[in-house]
């Protein structure tokens, strides 16, 4: 068999491309998790409900930026009210209540976008339509732009976390929220912004996914389902493991789609989140614990 | 005897206070003060709630029954990150570090607050920097790597970011070697001229002795007994009763 170096450099783009994208749904997904202790269900809908925004800000006013900016704002304070009326009742409770509360929301959100804006999906006007010649491809540059995009939000975010003052806060509650909370730190407000920031994380990335998949009700579900894939398999509530995650299974994806069709490339996907759980539960990007 | 009294005004009252873990009844009716700037021991057998008595202060466990003076203003059943701020530091047995954080950000869970000027940060930074010179050698390197001993002094350090009016301090000198715990009791001394009040609860009994001003003996969760620690020796017969050494 030859193989097809210039497909492999094609799903080598598409796989980057849809790992850094994916990584910006994962990381906000990591992120509650890792500090709430909340397996957040209702993840997807949040993406789909920035989706939503953008496609409403983008009618409104053209622009696809202002949409962007927009969405992730509105959807992250939709997100701390959201976390303070359901999830900070729940402090201390079963885990299990917070499972039912982020699903019932998911729920709920998922129909009220249906009720409202029907079940035929809207577009988004990307805003950069050119294309550049990959191999014999025409390849669009807007692809490569949502890419770098979630690069950026990404490091910023992690630049935050490293020396912003509230950065630190963070990753202090993260370690130990009780002595965080005797060092001063009000922990239910950070649970709060966490949980925003990844509500904002979600949305942004619907925006920036709309142009390609179109926007509807349902287009949070397989987003949330790999991103709770990439989550495990990086390591529940680790940031840098579930990038890299987000990025070894769009790969792998996306070389299985060379050889089989797109939908059954998701099986590695599954194959990778099995064997992980089979030999390595904590996490593939995770150093062996001592 | 008549119980001495704290011969300066009272900054940490408890009041009969109950606590549980769970179902099970740790603190039977708590009563103690610790005046301004007064280093008070609290010595007792382990697991009679000598622990859980600091965390009721700084408000990690949940009073059932009784109450929290600070100041003269009841404090209790505020949240822990109410009470860091208004001058309860909280130095727990484990240490608590934030393993991945830095030296310095570790420092900075606690400087990080409203208030602090630029030139007020430095100052108590430095002064951190001055009794503890390990940390400054070693401020960029994660909590987690330091020894048992630095770990401590970074606990102690952090806890003083706040600027507290007292100090909890739980067990401090546990498991550390003998010039450590040198340091540690000159570090009492120092922050007791500061004027920062500590709750001392330790297994050392000479330490406590010669760094307190008065002692407290519980036993089965209650404070049993009360005694100003110049007048106690190490063989006193108090002792023997309370802690069986």
């Amino acid at each position: 068999m030859t193989i097809p170096w210039d497909l492999f450099a094609i799903q080598t783009v598409n796989g980057i491309v849809t790992g850094m994208i994916l990584a910006l749904v994962a990381s906000g997904l990591t992120l509650i998790f890792g500090i709430l202790n909340v397996v957040n269900f209702a993840h997807g809908e949040l993406f789909m409900l920035g989706a939503y925004v953008g496609v409403l800000v983008l009618a409104t006013t053209g622009s696809f930026w202002l949409a962007l900016v927009a969405a992730t704002i509105i959807v992250a304070l939709f997100g701390a009210a959201l976390q303070i009326v359901t999830l900070r009742p729940l402090v201390g409770r079963d885990p299990m209540t917070t499972i039912l509360a982020t699903f019932g929301i998911s729920l709920v959100l998922q129909n009220y976008a249906l009720w409202q804006f029907g079940p035929v999906a809207r577009k988004i006007q990307e805003p950069i339509t050119g294309h550049f010649t990959l191999f014999y491809l025409d390849y669009p540059w807007y692809r490569l732009m949502i890419a770098l995009l979630s690069v950026a939000i990404i490091g910023g975010f992690w630049l935050f976390l490293k020396y912003g003052k509230y950065g630190i806060w963070i990753r202090a509650t993260t370690q130990d929220r009780v002595m965080a909370e005797a060092m001063g730190i009000p922990v239910p407000w950070v649970h709060t912004a966490v949980f925003a920031i990844g509500a904002g994380m979600a949305a942004a990335s619907g925006v920036l996914f709309g142009p390609l998949v179109g926007v509807d009700h349902a287009m949070g579900l397989p987003w949330v389902l790999k991103a709770f894939i990439v989550v495990v398999v990086g390591g529940m509530g680790n940031l840098g493991g579930s990038i890299a995650a987000a990025i070894f299974i769009s790969l792998l994806e996306a070389y299985a789609s060379i050889w089989v069709s797109p939908s059954q490339a998701v099986i590695v996907s599954f194959v990778v989140l099995i064997l992980t759980l089979l030999f390595r539960p904590t996490g593939l990007f995770v150093p062996t614990p001592k | 005897m008549s119980p001495p009294k704290p011969s300066v005004e009272p900054l940490v009252q408890v009041e009969d206070l109950h606590a549980y873990y769970g179902k099970s009844h740790i603190l039977h009716g708590v009563s103690l003060s610790v005046g301004r700037g007064e280093v008070v021991g609290l010595l007792g057998r382990n697991g009679v709630g000598k622990s859980t008595t600091l965390k009721s202060i700084i408000g990690l466990v949940a009073a059932r029954q009784g109450r929290v003076l600070f100041d003269g203003r009841a404090v209790t059943g505020m949240p822990a990150h109410k009470l860091a701020r208004i001058g309860i530091a909280y130095v727990p047995e484990d240490r608590r570090i934030f393993h991945l954080l830095t030296v310095i950000e570790n420092l900075r869970t606690g400087l990080d607050r409203d208030g602090v000027s630029e030139s007020r940060r430095r100052q108590l930074l430095d002064k951190a920097y001055a009794y503890f010179p390990v940390l400054a050698e070693r401020r960029n390197q994660p909590g987690g790597t330091l020894s048992g001993g630095e770990q401590q002094m970074l606990a102690i350090a952090r806890a003083m970011m706040l600027e507290p009016k007292i100090i909890l301090l739980d067990e401090p000198t546990e498991g550390l070697m003998p010039r450590m715990v040198s340091q540690i009791r000159q570090i009492i001394d120092v922050l007791h001229r500061d004027g920062v009040a500590i709750l001392l609860v330790e297994q050392n009994v000479p330490l406590t002795l010669e760094a307190s001003q008065r002692v407290y003996f519980m036993e089965k969760g209650e404070v049993r007994h009360q005694a100003v620690a110049s007048e106690l020796d190490v063989n006193d017969p108090v002792i023997h009763q309370f802690l069986g050494i």
